[in-house]
């Protein structure tokens, strides 16, 4: 099941599989994503989502297949030089995980820490994204005191304070309520209008609905079941 | 390196029982080495001014004359690394006893014949071992002139046993506690990195290296190692001048020589030491864990 192919390709999969054991989660996957591109995965519990995006954001290793990402194939990358990949990506996660000894400006601030960068910039920047996210009168605050909606703001701060090409979120809105999953959509919203590729897993069809542009990965058990347009759908359920 | 410090300052703060349990396990490692170092320091330093101006008595017998004299220093001299003999009439010893025991020299008077006898005073060069010290000393008891040598070899015998012994034992205690301070630091890097799995994962996932993820442990160690063998010292220091000032003039006049405090060369030995430990340990764990 091939999707079209694109000189601006950010990441090209082919053929991956991804083994536990002897349960295969991912089978067969061959999925092209465009620089600037909006990706919703969508599908059942279990169907392999969250594994195909911890493939995509290098926290697991694919069994078989390979990735391109940037023209780079994943699997000839060396170890010492995968941070430095990491750090054109941004991660947001249903579980926030934000440390929770570390105050909201810490949290951020390590992503640019990570990345060797000057204090003054660190300070500078990383207030500047509390302050799109709403939450700069809280830097000094421990995310176990905040509310789930203010550390998942916390937490895309934080994937955004690097300024990556692509964003990976994992059900980003799956334990907030409407009002704070709609902030975080907005927020994500925005920032792919600015360029970047976004891709969100997700098993709400209702972030769908919320939506214009974009493409619908739908998986199940493990393989694309079908790929379209998010137009497309909303035509097709119309 | 400032987020580094500010990092492991917070880290030391919230696993602070964990790290002074590491720094004490430390400092009473480097305590029993170093008071090990302290007894082979002065002993050595003993043994080695023994050496350097080592004096020995030959006793002549009675069939001793002065005419025989030139020929006894040239014959002694071929015997050994001489730096110096000077001989003692009996009328000399008997003066210099008299002198010596002064108020109780009376008795002396009475004596009807001086019983002292003739006798040379020698003194060494350098020695290497107290085994060639006996050896020269017994060729010298060799010769028909001679009487008896003293030249200390009941104690220096004693006292070289002993020290081999406690060598021996130091080695042995030394890597003891160096390998229970090693286990202990290496655990306490393991058990500080399992309570910061989350913040491991995530220090990965936004793109930290290695070596920025690993750099503050190596810190702590350093700093743990640091502290620990300071610690040591301290102890060590305060117990020595506890002692050193509760020993009265009279009795340190008893001793045959003072006791001195580590020197400043062995100090930075074991500062140098205890960090590398706290180093050492940590790179054990954490090859250990991210292999």
């Amino acid at each position: 099941m091939n999707d079209k192919t694109n000189k601006n390709s950010i990441i090209r999969l082919f053929n991956v599989s991804k083994r536990f054991g002897g349960k295969l989660a991912l089978k067969d996957i061959t999925l092209d994503i465009e620089q600037g591109e909006l990706i919703f995965i969508s599908g059942p519990s279990g169907a392999g989502k969250s594994t195909l995006l911890k493939i995509l954001y290098l926290a697991q290793k694919a069994s078989e297949g390979q990735i391109l990402i940037d023209g780079m194939n994943l699997a000839r990358i060396s170890s010492s030089k995968l941070p430095f990949l990491r750090r054109r990506f941004g991660m947001i996660f249903q579980d926030f995980k934000l440390i929770p000894n570390r105050t909201v400006f810490e949290n951020v601030a390590l992503v640019l820490e990570a990345a060797g960068e000057k204090p003054s910039f660190i300070r500078k920047k990383v207030m500047q994204v509390l302050r799109t996210t709403g939450m700069e009168k809280k830097f000094n605050t421990l995310p176990p005191t905040l509310s789930g909606g203010e550390q998942q703001r916390v937490a895309v701060a934080r994937a955004v304070v690097g300024e990556p090409s692509v964003v990976f979120a994992d059900e980003p809105t799956g334990s907030l309520d409407s009002k704070s999953a709609q902030a975080i959509l907005d927020f994500l919203m925005g920032y792919h209008k600015k360029g970047a590729t976004v891709l969100i897993v997700s098993h709400n069809l209702h972030l769908l609905e919320r939506t214009v542009s974009g493409r619908n990965i739908e998986i199940s058990e493990g393989r694309i079941k079908r790929i379209a347009t998010i137009f497309q759908d909303k035509e097709r359920k119309q | 390196m400032a987020h580094f410090v500010k990092k492991v300052l917070t880290d030391i703060r919230s696993n602070r029982f964990l790290n002074l349990i590491t720094i004490i396990t430390i400092s009473l490692s480097i305590l029993v080495v170093s008071v090990f170092l302290l007894f082979f320091e002065n002993a050595s330093r003993v043994i080695e001014s023994w050496n350097q101006g080592g004096r020995a008595m030959i006793y002549l017998n009675k069939e001793f004359s002065l005419d025989m004299l030139p020929k006894l220093k040239v014959k002694i001299k071929t015997l050994g690394d001489i730096d110096e003999i000077v001989y003692i009439s009996k009328a000399q010893a008997l003066d210099k006893l008299k002198k010596n025991m002064s108020s109780q020299s009376a008795f002396l008077k009475t004596l009807k014949e001086n019983p002292l006898p003739d006798a040379l005073e020698i003194r060494m060069r350098s020695y290497n071992s107290f085994e060639e010290v006996q050896k020269f000393a017994q060729s010298i008891k060799a010769l028909e002139i001679v009487e008896d040598v003293e030249y200390g070899q009941g104690w220096l015998g004693r006292f070289l046993q002993i020290f081999n012994l406690f060598k021996i034992t130091g080695y042995a205690m030394c890597t003891l506690f160096f390998l229970i301070a090693l286990f202990i630091t290496a655990n306490t890097v393991r058990l500080a990195f399992y309570s910061r799995k989350l913040e491991i994962e995530i220090m990965r996932l936004v793109g930290a290296t290695e070596t920025f993820i690993k750099t503050p442990f190596y810190i702590e160690g350093l700093l743990q190692g640091f502290l620990g063998g300071t610690l040591g010292l301290i102890i060590l220091l305060i117990t020595y001048l506890m002692i050193s000032s509760g020993m009265t003039q009279s009795l340190a006049s008893y001793m045959y020589f003072d006791v001195r405090f580590l020197s400043v060369k062995t100090i930075v030995l074991i500062i140098v030491g205890s960090t590398f430990l706290g180093w050492f340990g940590c790179y054990l764990s954490l090859k250990q864990i991210l292999k």
